[in-house]
């Protein structure tokens, strides 16, 4: 039992993500009819708001280290240490949760820009093409990330508060040294929170009425004199918003390097096909299974009777579920297909 | 009978003469010599140039690009000793050696870099680019074995000496060795020898381990030396997993560790990826279970200065080995701390120690033969004692190219003195306790000329 609730939680975890990035790529889809390849750069941008923060917060003197004297070493304090002493430290511990207020604008600004600057422009072009530029515009996203930070993943720590384990064993009656990392924990609790946020805006807004009402029938409400145009303009953004949040706050687990949009892609594309294209329920309830999935396949149980099942198990999936479900879990006759 | 007087006829002072100015010639002193070599062509022969070009091939990007960066710095500062700027290093206390500051064989030593990525293919191209477009003579770097093996075979297919940078798998001078290519670091077979009897003196001999191994050489061959060692003295083996290389989250893998009955984890990782497992096995609380009445241990076969300082407060009490440590005190390694500090402002790691060790192995190999002619440069390599450059007495083992000397055992530091003072060497295991037959692990050299 003890194995099977750590695998679950595991799973929720890695799903959570997925569905996350899934969610803003069906989103897009959805409303603009687009394929955006480039989606997992916004994840990746994402998680570089907290690296950017975390560099701003550490501007740092150097100062001399006393400690070492085979040759003159250095360390780096923080200006907000130096004058705000332990208020600064304070303020730096909680570097990644404070880059969520950088990274809520700076999101919606990029996303806004990608959608009017190039998106819009391929509306009208084939799938393949939307693909290809999409694509295209995810490498260029990457090298300048690449350009100005480096190659290497960068250290972005949770605050010390969060850092240790939860002891979720107790909490569920079960033994009492099992635990489970407090970070990750509040990732599942955040993106479950961002996944009811999106669904209570569509639904409950009218705003929401407005794009659902698009989704379905573009050209109906464009005549009823809506600008539905604008309207998913903005959808747009709020998709890479939703994949950015997803990012800032997945630093703390995987420290950030400019190729980790791309690894998050092909699987986030894996659970909009399982899920069914155009369909947000399907994607976010594809990204959680496919997580569990892949977390239940990692138990030495599973593994030693299949060896590196782990590493096939989404897309073995994917294959079953196409063969059975063509459209997916969720998938709507006549999405994509034409 | 007339005798001819054009026939040439030998009379017993002419015998004398040409007998004994074959003797001379014969018996001469190799300086008298050497210049026949020159007459050989090889590729990339610096003839009459002033300068010689030696290739860095480093990973500059990957998860072992901060080992990549440190072993860049100690090349720079190997050629600048060579080249007679600085303060010397280890060049003052190697011995023996015939490194005079005045480059190799009186020419300049320049260089030209290449970014391994840490994929095979990657490191190929950039090694026969450095060969084939920069001129270089010799191929150095690397800190992964799957790139060292690859560009070994490159290296012999092309008839350039390989000078391994960090590489532990036993297979780059077991069954993958050749003729070309010169490992100084230890391997994955002296590291179960020398860490088994710590473990069984800390740990004791009822233990179950679990290992998470990089799935590459490197990765199989340390998971099979520690199985070996930790098996022989009666640990029991519960699973050995193989885990993607870079897999950045390793979550998926530790959470089957906490119910499986393991009191041992056992990390085969490496760079990043042993610093990401580490830190995710310490966030699941695994330094905190008691498994089987015993406290839960993991053990990180491979450590390095630069993996214990991404890892924090998380590699602290943790056992492992090493091949060389900065805070040694002998001449050598105070010698290269001091230079490499004054240099860059920090210690360097046993990668860089690693890298500017055989730089200056090749260039006195030169030395030695006389010549750049690689199968001469071999030769003065295979079997050369030395000492004074960090690891006691050493010897570059002929039949196999792999250095023999003393090996490391370390934990990581409970009361660091130091923002670097990040390892306390345990115990310094003899070379006689790790040396193992030299066929052992197979593999064929391969020609000199090639």
């Amino acid at each position: 039992m003890d194995a099977i609730l750590i695998q679950l939680l595991n799973g929720l975890d890695k799903g959570a993500a997925y569905a996350l990035i899934a969610l803003g790529l069906t989103l897009a889809f959805g409303t603009l009819g687009i394929v955006n390849f480039a989606h997992g750069a916004l994840f990746m941008l994402g998680a570089f708001c907290a690296v950017s923060f975390q560099k701003i917060l550490t501007i740092s003197k150097k100062v001399k280290d006393e400690s070492i004297t085979f040759f003159d070493a250095y360390k780096e304090q923080p200006y907000l240490e130096i004058w705000w002493g332990d208020t600064g430290t304070a303020i730096i511990d909680y570097a990644v949760p404070l880059s969520i207020i950088m990274a809520i604008p700076v999101m919606l600004l990029i996303g806004f820009i990608m959608e009017r600057g190039l998106i819009r422009h391929f509306y009208k072009r084939s799938h393949a093409e939307q693909i290809l530029v999409t694509f295209g515009l995810a490498i260029i996203i990457q090298e300048v990330i690449r350009h100005f930070f480096g190659a290497n993943p960068i250290p972005t720590p949770a605050p010390d508060l969060v850092s240790g384990s939860a002891a979720v064993g107790a909490f569920f009656g079960l033994n009492e040294n099992l635990v489970y990392p407090w970070w990750r924990l509040i990732y599942l609790v955040f993106s479950a929170a961002i996944i009811l946020a999106v669904f209570a805006f569509l639904k409950f807004t009218t705003f929401g009425m407005v794009v659902r009402a698009g989704m379905a029938d573009r050209e109906t409400v464009g005549l009823l004199g809506i600008n539905i145009q604008k309207r998913f303009t903005i959808v747009f953004a709020i998709a890479a918003l939703v994949a950015g949040l997803a990012g800032v706050m997945y630093a703390p687990i995987l420290p950030p390097d400019y190729h980790m949009g791309m690894d998050f892609l092909v699987l986030s594309f894996v659970v909009v096909v399982v899920g069914g294209m155009g369909s947000l329920p399907g994607a976010v309830a594809a990204g959680f299974l496919l997580g569990v999935l892949q977390s239940f396949a990692s138990m030495t149980e599973v593994s030693s009777l299949f060896p590196g099942i782990d590493q096939i198990i989404i897309y073995l999936v994917a294959v079953v579920i196409l063969l059975v479900r063509p459209r997916g879990l969720m998938g709507r006759e006549g999405v994509f297909e034409d | 009978m007339k005798k001819n007087e054009n026939t040439p006829h030998l009379n017993r002072r002419g015998f004398l003469k040409v007998a004994s100015a074959t003797g001379v010639a014969a018996s001469a002193p190799m300086i008298f010599m050497k210049d026949a070599y020159a007459a050989k062509d090889f590729r990339n022969d610096p003839k009459d140039s002033k300068t010689v070009t030696l290739g860095f091939n480093v990973p500059q990007s990957g998860p072992y690009a901060d080992e990549g960066a440190d072993e860049l710095r100690a090349y720079k500062l190997a050629v600048k000793h060579l080249n007679g700027e600085g303060d010397g290093g280890m060049m003052k206390t190697m011995k023996p050696s015939m490194l005079k500051g005045n480059g190799i064989l009186g020419k300049k030593v320049v260089f030209s870099t290449g970014d391994t990525q840490t994929k095979s293919d990657a490191a190929r191209a950039s090694a026969k680019r450095m060969i084939e477009k920069d001129g270089a003579l010799m191929i150095t770097g690397g800190s992964s074995s799957g790139v060292a093996i690859a560009v070994q075979g490159l290296c012999q297919e092309m008839g350039t000496i390989f000078m391994a940078g960090l590489t532990h798998s036993n297979d780059t001078t077991g069954k993958d060795r050749r003729r070309y290519g010169f490992r100084h670091f230890f391997n994955t077979e002296m590291s179960g020898a020398a860490l088994g009897p710590v473990l069984e003196k800390e740990y004791g001999t009822d233990r179950t381990a679990y290992h998470l191994t990089a799935d590459y050489t490197w990765g199989w061959s340390q998971e099979g030396s520690i199985k070996k060692y930790t098996e022989k003295m009666g640990w029991k083996t519960k699973a050995a997993v193989k885990t993607p290389v870079g897999a950045g989250d390793f979550s998926q893998f530790i959470t089957p560790v906490l119910n499986s009955g393991a009191d041992v984890l056992v990390l085969n990782h490496y760079g990043k990826d042993m610093v990401n497992s580490l830190t995710q096995a310490v966030q699941f609380g695994l330094r905190d279970k008691q498994v089987n009445g015993k406290d839960f241990q993991i053990v990180v076969p491979l450590f390095s200065r630069l993996m214990a300082q991404g890892a924090g407060e998380n590699i602290k009490g943790i056992l492992g080995s090493t091949n060389w440590n900065w805070a040694l005190k002998d001449e050598g390694s105070a010698a290269f701390v001091k230079s490499f500090g004054a240099e860059y402002g920090q210690p360097p790691s046993m990668a860089a120690h690693t890298c500017y060790v055989q730089t200056l192995l090749y260039a006195n190999a030169c030395e030695m033969a006389g010549t750049f002619y690689p199968p001469e440069v071999i030769k003065a390599l295979e079997g050369f004692k030395f000492d004074g450059m960090g690891n006691g007495p050493t010897e570059y083992r002929a039949e196999d190219h792999q250095c023999f000397k003393d090996v490391l055992v370390v934990r990581g530091n409970e009361k660091p003195t130091s923002q670097f003072d990040l390892l306390e060497v345990v115990q310094e295991v003899p070379r006689a306790q790790v040396e193992y037959p030299h066929d052992m692990l197979g593999g064929e050299l391969g020609p000199y000329e090639v």
